[in-house]
């Protein structure tokens, strides 16, 4: 495989060890118009009022179950997604406010699913670790680290069968599959990466390398962390190196590595160079880390240089700037009004799309009914009114 | 009509469900050009091709997870898992994505996925190529568990599994596999999930069983002499307990025969169910004969941990004598 970065050096050395690059692809970029890169900054700045809210909302008790939060890595989520189509599939883990948001998810119903309220993207069922989006493709939020990986290979698999096999070869997708470093270390990657190399299989495995698997930095949890790259090889995937805080790199990037995977219907492995600022969950102390190394990442921090950028170039004034921020700290606040007022599901609704039919224990009623009577009834009919499956 | 084997049966089922649907996929270790490992896929590769019948690396979960995004992505993919010990990778694929994703999503996103695995002993194999694992999927909400225990049923229980839209756990009882043949239609049929068979009527005593042990459930039968009723579940999950329900109350003892060990097996759901529901006309204990809490022994030993017709028809004359 062709490799599609230069080894160039970054200057975040400090966690991702002497041989980090951002890199320099050789083609020349296209220039942006002003509207795409001012809405990359909007939606960056709205994830990060999001988050900050979730924040406040968890300390508040008012999201529960756990929360991970994606401030430092905005630029990542919102690169990736404009670099692809929006019918092609999106998979991540468990930090997937961020994903969520960038695909198009209403923040209403994202907070609304953290609060586990009845009008979250999972009515209240899934939780922060499970957002999930068919209309915008978005293919979950997984809790077990790693796990997803094969699932963004069954994805990229399930598309192109669809697109060659039933759609005749009318259609190119590639399927995003998003994973932390500390995924690295799981069987289940490599599995997916060699089932990837080997059935050619059109997916993207973005690696957000922000240094730590909870606290466990990449050198002390992982060989070869200085260079990741050479897991990919292994398996026969392109590679490339971006620095995941310049949303212009993860753009440009992704956009090279995306649409050679469309094109040869080839998988890929992106070493994506980013920082999470806050702790692993919300409970971290970050015991594991200095304030020093925190500070060195937030000083290159991916709104700020978008919007340095953008000013320097005359393409953002004061004012246009202020409205950008208040809009998104309104919007991040009516997410959390809305997801108060929205009710918290019945309990009759446990037993709701556990499976297709409802029999026995899943007829709805609030008490587990396991010892017959009328509510016990079973009415499994698993086959009937399926048979007309085409 | 055509006289098949459990894998002659399956087979026929797999071929007339691809034939019928472009989006059913079959993949796993040599299930294509060498035709599987019990060569039950034997034939499809040279019919379907390398795109529907898919030789993937020795690999459970990614075999497993890659399964839940094809399903995920629209299709209807039918892996083969070799052994019911090798689903020990692919756990954590099937347990925490495939049973959960409808819940999780609250329907947006399903699963419809067939896992074939070989199960249980009396082959001669190893443990790990010998277990009964079937409690431990039962247990997992949103799973369907399914083992036949003949070649007709075999056949119109994997359609009705390769249609459902929720995951399958078909487990397919390798004792059974080339045991004996029987009557099954060409034609295509479907056996709903969730129903149990009455294997054979009678007054004095409910035999509950499933898989193998559904075979030495009936030597022991017709050793005992006795009038015994003799229910084939079928679907473990979910479970026909009506039809238990219904023989319990009519024979007023009961027998549970299974491979796997005795110790939190299916037994001991299915007698609580028999007391929740049936208490006031029992005439005895409900009687477990099962695997013991051991690992699968070695082969030699092997008959001596399955339960045979003796130990069967000794909790046949205990129940009856109580």
């Amino acid at each position: 495989m062709t490799s599609l970065t230069d080894p160039s050096r970054s200057s975040h050395a400090d966690i991702h060890g002497a041989s980090a690059g951002s890199s320099r692809h050789a083609s020349g970029k296209p220039e942006l118009p002003a509207p795409v890169l001012l809405g990359w900054l909007r939606d960056m700045y709205r994830i990060r009022e999001f988050e900050t809210r979730c924040m406040q909302a968890y300390q508040e008790k008012k999201i529960g179950g756990f929360c991970h939060v994606y401030i430092g890595q905005e630029a990542v989520a919102v690169g990736c997604t404009a670099a692809v189509e929006p019918t092609d599939p999106i998979v991540t883990a468990y930090r997937d406010h961020g994903h969520a948001l960038a695909r198009g998810m209403t923040s209403r119903a994202c907070m609304a699913e953290m609060y586990g309220r009845i009008d979250g993207c999972a009515k209240g069922k899934g939780g922060s670790m499970h957002m999930f989006d068919r209309n915008n493709n978005l293919f979950g939020g997984h809790g077990i680290v790693g796990a997803q990986t094969p699932l963004g290979a069954g994805l990229a698999f399930g598309t192109k069968y669809m697109d060659e096999v039933i759609d005749g070869g009318t259609n190119r997708r590639v399927t995003l599959c998003f994973l932390g470093d500390g995924a690295l270390n799981q069987g289940a990657f490599h599995e997916a990466c060699n089932l990837a190399g080997l059935f050619d299989l059109p997916v993207v495995y973005v690696c957000e390398n922000n240094g730590y698997s909870m606290g466990t930095s990449i050198h002390r949890g992982t060989t070869m962390g200085h260079n990741l790259r050479v897991k990919a090889e292994a398996y026969g995937l392109d590679s490339m190196v971006i620095d995941g805080m310049d949303i212009l790199e993860v753009y440009h990037g992704m956009k090279v590595v995306c649409d050679r995977a469309r094109a040869n219907s080839r998988p890929a492995f992106v070493d994506m160079r980013t920082y999470r600022y806050k702790g692993h969950s919300m409970s971290d102390p970050r015991k594991y880390r200095s304030r020093e190394e925190e500070e060195v990442w937030e000083a290159s921090d991916p709104v700020q240089r978008l919007r340095n950028r953008l000013e320097t170039s005359g393409l953002l004034t004061d004012e246009a700037w202020k409205q950008l921020t208040s809009q998104a700290k309104a919007e991040a606040r009516d997410s959390l009004e809305f997801a108060d007022a929205s009710p918290v599901p019945p309990l009759s609704d446990l037993y709701r799309d556990v499976y297709a039919e409802r029999w026995g224990p899943y007829t709805g009623s609030s008490q587990p009914l396991m010892n017959g009577g009328s509510e016990n009834t079973p009415s499994f009919t698993a086959t009937e009114g399926k048979e007309g499956i085409s | 009509m055509a006289n098949l084997n459990l894998v002659q049966a399956i087979n026929l089922a797999l071929s007339q469900e691809m034939e019928r649907d472009d989006r059913v996929i079959i993949l796993g270790e040599d299930v294509g050009a060498n035709g599987g490992v019990f060569r039950v896929t034997e034939g499809l590769h040279a019919r379907f091709g390398g795109t529907r019948v898919v030789d993937t690396p020795l690999c459970e979960s990614g075999i497993i997870g890659t399964s839940i995004g094809l399903a995920m992505a629209g299709l209807r993919p039918v892996p083969e898992i070799q052994f019911e010990g090798f689903l020990g990778p692919a756990y954590d694929q099937l347990c925490s994505h495939a049973a959960r994703m409808r819940t999780r999503t609250r329907g947006a996103f399903t699963v419809p996925l067939t896992v074939r695995v070989p199960v249980g002993g009396g082959i001669h194999a190893p443990e790990l190529h010998s277990d009964s694992p079937e409690a431990i999927y039962v247990h997992q909400p949103g799973l369907k568990v399914v083992m036949p225990s003949s070649p007709y049923d075999a056949k119109g229980l994997l359609i009705s599994a390769l249609r459902d839209s929720d995951p399958v756990v078909f487990f397919e009882p390798k004792r059974v596999y080339r045991a004996f043949r029987e009557e099954v239609p060409e034609d295509e049929y479907t056996i709903p999930l969730g129903k149990a068979r009455v294997v054979c009527e009678g007054n004095d005593l409910t035999i509950v069983s499933w898989g193998a042990s559904v075979i030495q459930c009936m030597q022991a039968i017709e050793k005992s002499g006795k009038s015994i009723e003799l229910i084939d579940l079928r679907t473990l999950y979910p479970m026909d307990i009506d039809a238990v329900e219904a023989s319990v109350s009519k024979t007023a003892r009961c027998v549970v025969v299974h491979e796997a060990p005795l110790t939190g097996g299916l037994g001991a759901e299915i007698a609580a169910r028999i007391m929740e529901r049936c208490f006031l006309q029992l005439e005895a204990p409900v009687q477990r004969v099962a695997g013991f809490d051991t690992i699968m022994p070695y082969y030699k030993l092997e008959l001596d941990y399955m339960p045979d017709s003796a130990r069967i028809g000794q909790a046949i004359q205990d129940a009856l004598a109580y």
